[in-house]
């Protein structure tokens, strides 16, 4: 099989890199190779954060080029756009429907635009967006927020649920297990 | 196997080897490493003040028979250097491994040296692995190669392999004992008269390694096309094979020395020969001097990190599918909400101060809209460039301005600029931000928290009698969000003709326990002035409807209810 490249962006304390270990997890526990490349440092500090997650038969590069990403999943709109470059034509893309604003917005200097999920939409991609705040805050956290948008991810997949569900909760903390698997299931079964 | 980050694996394999001593300094990206090999309880673990002194007391521990070994990220080396550069004279007795970890692309640097360069200068061994699995085994191949060679051994990792998570197969920890340590002067006091005779092995031991090398196993021929040749090494490896999985590759697992007889062989078994490499071109520059045409840096950067795509784009001539990116606002990193040093810098702007600042998270207050610092060169650098302001501008100009530096900077090496300051008579008024933590590494212990990094109580260094004993008579100790205290403490200071030391303390944001409630901007209230948007609090923002608090992400540090001038905001009831 031909890697499945899955990029997942946002900004810095979203959770995108505890999403991106899940899958990172799923593939290994599916004896697929397996590669996740990660940021941790200055950047985490809530500025826009990329993981890449790549696996298949054999994976050599962590990193999705330009142009490659079967699937991109974004926790927040302008993030979405700044990343769908890295979606193949055609590709599948899944946006929390949420807006950040950066700094330079916060100050004045830019202005957060307001076209953005028109300009996604109008791209090739197969756009799925969702409110995953919402949905999260209904199960009661707002924090599982990326487990309603893995559950999205995941009946996109042909990926049992079984699995999907071993993975997560190997991955999220032993407490949060039960609330994580909630959320998820929130987001597989969600009207999009 | 199991799926690890590099950093990881490298603590595996120490583990496995095993090791008896660790010790870093905090540095992205090396910090997990020691993280993770503290969880081994076999293993002695620190954090130590600095990267000179992890050094040292890991080459302290090899020379007393034991293995160790020290990480840092690529600046760290340029702390570590010193002892670096006359430990590969005396040699090793348990093994000594130094994991530097490089940053192409400055993901969280201040610069992108090549640690490379210091394996060449220093005439020590380096090694550099390609995925995790590999970190795993060359840091016990290092050891090995430590013992048999009598070498300190590099290993260098880039950010990508260090923050990349790839399947690793786990072994048994080797048996290992201490080696029994001997008094041996001649090996290990490098005076002129030692020295000159450990300079003769040393270049004899790089030949015999140069040699030896051509017959590692880390160093492999994958013969494919005769068409393309490429030898590379590290990530820059995994980017080549997706590019070209056609061509043939000389993997490098051993960048310095070079295996000469082995790259002369591969050369002549390749039409065109292509030496990839990030950063600088240093196998390059040798391949070319043993008179093999090679081509590298014409098409490459010396800047940043490579991708498949630049690969595929540089030696094909064939223009990559790639669209480029949309023009959008910047999402710079920024304090974060609640964060204690924007009230310090809020402190500044309102004096118009000029700030030498260092390296933390604090560093992010030179950005809009605080604006608070005028330099960044590296750790401790704040407090003497402060004082070499002041011989230059004079002490009327000292009055106007300070420097900034973290409480974990400070003990990392800005005591020694503050001794300079008092010994040499200078005036500058030194502000320590102390948030009692290594934060923006991601929360690691130091001298000041009293803890180990095993989570042991230790002595607290206390900064009050250690910046007394160097000699500064004016110490104020203050909480920044006493914005009136802060400012008049401060104005009070700068007119002072001598040295002056203000510690802003209160613990980091993310550490707090202490909750407070959300507050909230009361509509009516508010006069859309934008005075609290100044703070750069992410927390608030202008939206149509005026100015908006997220209560998601609001601490209620109260920092905005300060300042704002129509007491607008209110306490949210959760």
């Amino acid at each position: 099989m031909q890697s499945i490249n899955i990029l997942i962006v946002g900004v810095g304390g979203q959770g995108t890199l505890l999403t991106s270990r899940v899958l990172g997890n799923l593939a290994s526990d599916l004896e697929y190779d397996v590669k996740v490349s990660e940021v941790h440092g200055m950047a985490q500090r809530g500025g826009s954060v990329v993981t890449h997650v790549r696996f298949g038969k054999k994976v050599y590069s962590p990193l999705i080029e330009v142009g490659k990403a079967d699937i991109l999943l974004s926790f927040e709109k302008m993030e979405a756009l700044r990343w769908l470059h890295y979606l193949k034509e055609g590709g599948m893309l899944i946006v929390n429907d949420q807006s950040i604003n950066p700094m330079p917005v916060i100050t004045g200097a830019a202005e957060y635009p307001d076209d953005i999920l028109d300009r996604l939409k109008k791209s090739t991609a197969k756009a799925i967006i969702i409110n995953a705040i919402d949905i999260a805050k209904e199960i009661g956290n707002i924090r599982v927020a990326n487990s309603v948008l893995l559950g999205v991810l995941a009946k996109y997949t042909d990926i049992d649920y079984k699995n999907w569900e071993k993975a997560l909760s190997r991955t999220v903390p032993p407490r949060t297990v039960e609330i994580n698997l909630k959320a998820f299931d929130k987001g597989y079964n969600a009207r999009v | 196997m199991e799926l690890m980050l590099g950093n990881k694996a490298v603590a595996r394999g120490a583990y496995e080897a095993g090791v008896r001593v660790a010790t870093a300094y905090p540095g992205t990206p090396s910090t997990e490493i020691t993280e993770f090999i503290a969880n081994y309880d076999e293993i002695y673990t620190e954090w130590s003040p600095n990267e000179k002194i992890a050094m040292e007391v890991a080459i302290g521990a090899s020379i007393a028979g034991g293995r160790a070994i020290v990480s840092m990220k690529h600046v760290g080396l340029n702390v570590a250097a010193d002892p670096l550069f006359t430990v590969s004279y005396t040699g090793v007795n348990g093994g000594l491994v130094v994991v530097v970890a490089d940053d192409p692309g400055m993901h969280s640097s201040q610069n992108e040296q090549d640690s490379r360069y210091y394996a060449r200068s220093a005439h020590i061994p380096m090694l550099e692995p390609a995925d995790s699995q590999e970190a795993k085994d060359f840091v016990k191949l290092a050891f090995e190669l430590s013992e048999k060679y009598d070498t300190p051994v590099l290993l260098r990792l880039t950010t990508r392999i260090s923050h990349s998570q790839s399947l690793v197969s786990l072994e048994e920890p080797l048996p290992f004992s201490i080696k029994e340590y001997t008094k041996n002067p001649q090996k290990y006091v490098m005076m002129p008269g030692m020295a000159r005779k450990r300079h003769v092995f040393v270049e004899q031991r790089m030949k015999d390694l140069a040699k030896d090398s051509c017959e590692f196993e880390i160093n492999r021929i994958e013969m494919r096309s005769e068409k393309i040749g490429i030898i590379t090494s590290g990530i820059v490896y995994q980017y080549a094979k997706e590019a070209f999985p056609e061509a043939s590759f000389l993997k490098l697992g051993m960048v310095h020395p070079l295996p000469k007889d082995l790259i002369l062989d591969f050369a002549s078994r390749v039409e065109t020969l292509y030496v990839l490499e990030e950063l600088e071109p240093i196998i390059e520059e040798q391949v070319r001097s043993w008179g093999i045409p090679a081509i590298g840096k014409e098409l490459f950067s010396v800047q940043g990190e490579y991708t498949a795509n630049m690969i595929e784009q540089a030696i094909s001539g064939i223009t990559v599918n790639t669209q480029p990116a949309e023009e959008l606002p910047n999402r710079p990193p920024v304090l974060c909400p609640g964060c204690p040093h924007r009230a310090v810098f809020y402190t500044l702007k309102r004096l118009k101060l000029t700030a030498t600042g260092d390296i933390g998270c604090y560093t992010l207050g030179t950005l809009s809209p605080l604006e608070g610092l005028d330099t960044c060169v590296c750790m401790g650098a704040s407090i003497g460039m402060a004082h070499g302001f002041e011989k230059v501008l004079g002490k009327d100009f000292a009055k106007k301005m300070v420097g900034v530096i973290g409480d974990s900077t400070f003990i990392h090496s800005g005591i020694g600029g503050l001794i300079d300051i008092v010994y040499n008579k200078g005036i500058s008024t030194i502000l320590i931000l102390d948030n009692s933590i290594t934060a923006m590494t991601g929360h690691q212990d130091n001298p000041s928290t009293g803890r180990t990094i095993k989570g042991e109580e230790a002595p607290i260094l206390d900064l009050v009698t250690l910046v007394k004993a160097v000699g500064i008579n004016n110490i104020h100790v203050l909480d920044p969000f006493d914005l009136e205290t802060s400012r008049k403490v401060l104005k009070n200071e700068l007119e002072k003709e001598e040295p002056s030391v203000i510690i802003f303390r209160r613990p980091c944001a993310l550490l707090d326990k202490s909750k407070s409630l959300p507050l909230r901007i009361v509509p009516e209230k508010c006069k859309n002035c934008g005075l609290c948007l100044r703070i750069g609090c992410p927390a608030i923002q202008k939206l149509d409807e005026g100015m908006v608090i997220d209560d998601a992400l609001c601490n209620g540090c109260g920092l905005c209810e300060r300042i704002c001038r129509f007491n607008a905001m209110e306490r949210v009831d959760l």
